[in-house]
């Protein structure tokens, strides 16, 4: 230990250059290195050419579906890969992803802040410590857990909530109900929006922690109120990472299968209303499909599953370029 | 509520008036009576509306009270601290909920009977069997996943952090990231497209791991290289300047130093895709049999099994369904609570 809390106070002239360390570091490199070396790096480039081979892949075989199809891909209505000639199309399933996403974060993200502010600032001292862990332990319960409880006892409680929402709100449209069971792209909404609120709240509830606390304390000073702190101190600072960490939710909203594909009710249709049944999304279609499909099919569910990818995949290098930006906090453990 | 009014209003006093601690109950208690009073007279049936009805009086009397009393900017705080609250509450409801409904009708046909025996002969309908054949594939594929995914995810890790500079590596750290929001029906995906329909192999529980594969990997790496990056650069200094070659000190000196963190990690990703469903419904089909051979023929699985059972309907079946989601939430949770125990029992000291 000597040696090194006496290496910082050596000459810097003694340290040897860029260059000249990499030589040293190939003049002494032993066999030992050299296949540890190479056994890392190798682990490194498997996982991008794993990342290419998926994209790869699909692409390839999404070309064989697609050279088949008869319709436009993105503007047809029907999902038909089996017919003569095969006719399918996502519009569909774009429609049902994107809303049935907006409702979840609609949802999500104020609640979610709110629980976020909650930890750090509002509740007693001795509370937030296990309300934080309980949380963190809400993140680990698995997609079809929640896909079961929501078909089986959410989707019988939400007949008065649409029923209220029809009465109400019905003269707009979107809320327009015609009785049916509740088991429409809204509800579906909502039980992404409870999925996706623990890791939301997670990363959101670190960044609210990491605001220096001088901060805090000098607006405190001036007399602000708790409220005024946040405004000024804690929002302002964490709002890139509350960005990033709803585009986190976002993503496992736009790529949940289970849950969506026990509680909506499918049907390849767009409606105006939101409580009306039918829709679908793209990984809720490609769990329905996928057991009748033929070979065709699959191909065609796979070319749906691309779209899906490149979706997420947009959606996820968004969040952790805004992430990057602060290299503090990752939102990839929570 | 006006005697509330009458609290410190002294001149020169330096601080303004304020309204007692019991302000926001009494608050609470009179919106709620009002909702209800309110609710009753109009004859509304739904609960949901006496709720809003209490919660829009609740925040209009806290506003307009202390904003009389303790001037704007403290009644906007009092609604904000109100509204994070309610924000609180409305989580916790559904969360609660499915802990509580998961337990309580999880209990119901959960011992050891259903522990230790496979669905085989039972029919959908029928009450009886259980969940063997299940955790036995669950186990299985979980199993083969964590093996192939934890040398690669450590040593990306390793590279990551001891070796990595220049391009390759931030590419690298970049895909891992972007990895992890891969949804779990693309994993299932790409390999039904390689392994199943280009390599011609049938469905198995081995396919269903490479899957798993796939979505533990990113997290095992993100953890571990979080934890490597926690070792003090001293000892991997110390134990180069011994003369010890650069592979054993990371061997010898940088992992066993955060080996309780890496387990942590690799306990965190195992408890992610004990749950995933998707893509072994895709890959490993479904099956009530015992099937012991992860490497031929379809296999069940928990999350699997959940769903088969929902699908079929019935009590009996729901009931089956219930007492499997519990037995998958405990196996997660105490996973993730062990992981939780090693990391703080072995958390690397930093501190000299």
């Amino acid at each position: 230990m000597d040696i090194t809390t006496q290496n910082p106070t050596s000459p810097p002239a003694s340290r040897p250059s860029e260059v000249e360390q990499k030589r040293a570091a190939r003049a002494a490199t032993r066999p030992g290195d050299r296949v540890f070396l190479a056994l890392s790096r190798g682990s490194g480039v498997f996982l991008l050419v794993l990342m290419a081979a998926i994209a790869g892949f699909l692409t390839y075989r999404s070309a064989l579906a697609l050279s088949e199809n008869e319709a436009n891909f993105f503007t047809t209505f029907e999902w038909n890969p089996t017919g003569n000639p095969p006719e399918f199309g996502i519009a569909v399933l774009a429609f049902g992803t994107v809303v049935s996403s907006i409702i979840a974060m609609a949802i999500a993200v104020p609640v979610a802040v709110g629980i976020a502010l909650f930890i750090t600032h509002y509740a007693p001292r001795r509370l937030a410590g296990p309300i934080a862990y309980v949380i963190d332990l809400l993140a680990a319960v698995p997609s079809i857990v929640y896909g079961l409880w929501g078909v089986l006892f959410l989707v019988p409680h939400m007949q008065g909530l649409y029923g209220w929402l029809d009465d109400y709100l019905g003269w707009t449209g979107i809320f327009e109900w015609q009785g049916g069971a509740p088991r429409s792209l809204f509800t579906a909404g909502v039980v992404l929006a409870i999925m996706i609120l623990p890791i939301i709240t997670n990363v959101s509830r670190e960044v609210f922690r990491q605001v220096p606390q001088m901060h805090e304390e000098a607006a405190l000073a001036l007399g602000a109120t708790r409220w005024e702190v946040i405004r000024m101190a804690v929002l302002p600072y964490g709002r890139s990472g509350v960005i990033s960490a709803s585009m986190l939710g976002l993503g496992r909203a736009l790529g949940e299968t289970m849950a969506v594909a026990m509680v909506l009710s499918p049907a390849f249709t767009i409606n105006a209303s939101l409580l009306d049944w039918g829709g679908g999304t793209f990984a809720q279609n490609i769990a329905a499909k996928f057991s009748e499909a033929s070979v065709m099919g699959r191909d065609a569910l796979i070319a749906s599953g691309l779209v899906l990818f490149v979706i997420t995949l947009l959606v996820n290098g968004t969040a952790r370029m805004i992430v990057a930006r602060r290299k503090e906090f990752s939102g990839a453990n929570a | 509520m006006s005697h509330a009014t009458l609290t410190d209003k002294r001149p020169g006093s330096l601080r303004g008036a304020t309204l007692p601690k019991w302000f926001p109950w009494a608050v609470a208690a009179g919106s709620i009576a009002l909702g209800i009073g309110i609710s009753a007279a109009a004859g509304l049936r739904s609960s949901i509306q006496w709720g809003l009805i209490a919660a829009v009086l609740f925040v209009l009397g806290t506003y307009g009270i202390a904003g009389r009393v303790e001037g704007r900017r403290q009644a906007k705080d009092r609604v904000v601290t109100s509204l994070v609250w309610v924000a609180f509450l409305l989580a916790v409801i559904p969360l609660a909920s499915l802990v509580y409904e998961t337990v309580k009708r999880g209990v119901k046909v959960l011992d050891g009977y259903f522990l230790t025996h496979s669905m085989g002969v039972v029919a959908d309908k029928d009450p009886g069997g259980g969940i063997y054949h299940a955790i036995l594939g669950t186990l299985q594929q979980v199993g083969i996943a964590t093996v192939i995914a934890v040398p690669i995810g450590v040593l990306t890790a390793i590279y990551l952090v001891e070796y990595g500079r220049g391009k390759l590596a931030k590419a690298v750290t970049f895909f891992v990231d972007v990895m992890t929001g891969i949804p779990s029906i693309v994993a299932g995906l790409f390999v039904l497209s390689t392994w199943i329909l280009i390599l011609g192999m049938g469905a198995s529980g081995f396919a269903g791991a490479l899957a798993l594969t796939i979505l533990m990997l990113p997290v095992v790496v993100r953890s571990t290289e979080e934890m490597l990056k926690l070792v003090p650069n001293e000892l991997r200094e110390a134990s180069l300047a011994l003369g010890v070659p650069k592979w054993r000190t990371i061997l010898k000196v940088v992992v066993p130093t955060s080996i309780g963190g890496i387990t942590t990690g690799v306990m965190l990703a195992i408890a992610r895709i004990t749950g995933e469903t998707a893509p072994l419904l895709m890959l490993v089909w479904v099956t009530d049999f015992i099937n012991a051979n992860p490497f031929s023929d379809a296999q069940g699985s928990l999350p699997v099994y959940i769903y088969l059972q929902y699908s079929a309907g019935g009590e009996a079946a729901y009931d089956r369904a219930w007492a499997a989601a519990l037995t998958l939430i405990a196996f997660i949770m105490i996973l993730n609570l062990a992981a939780r125990g090693i990391a703080r029992w072995k958390a690397p000291k930093t501190g000299r």
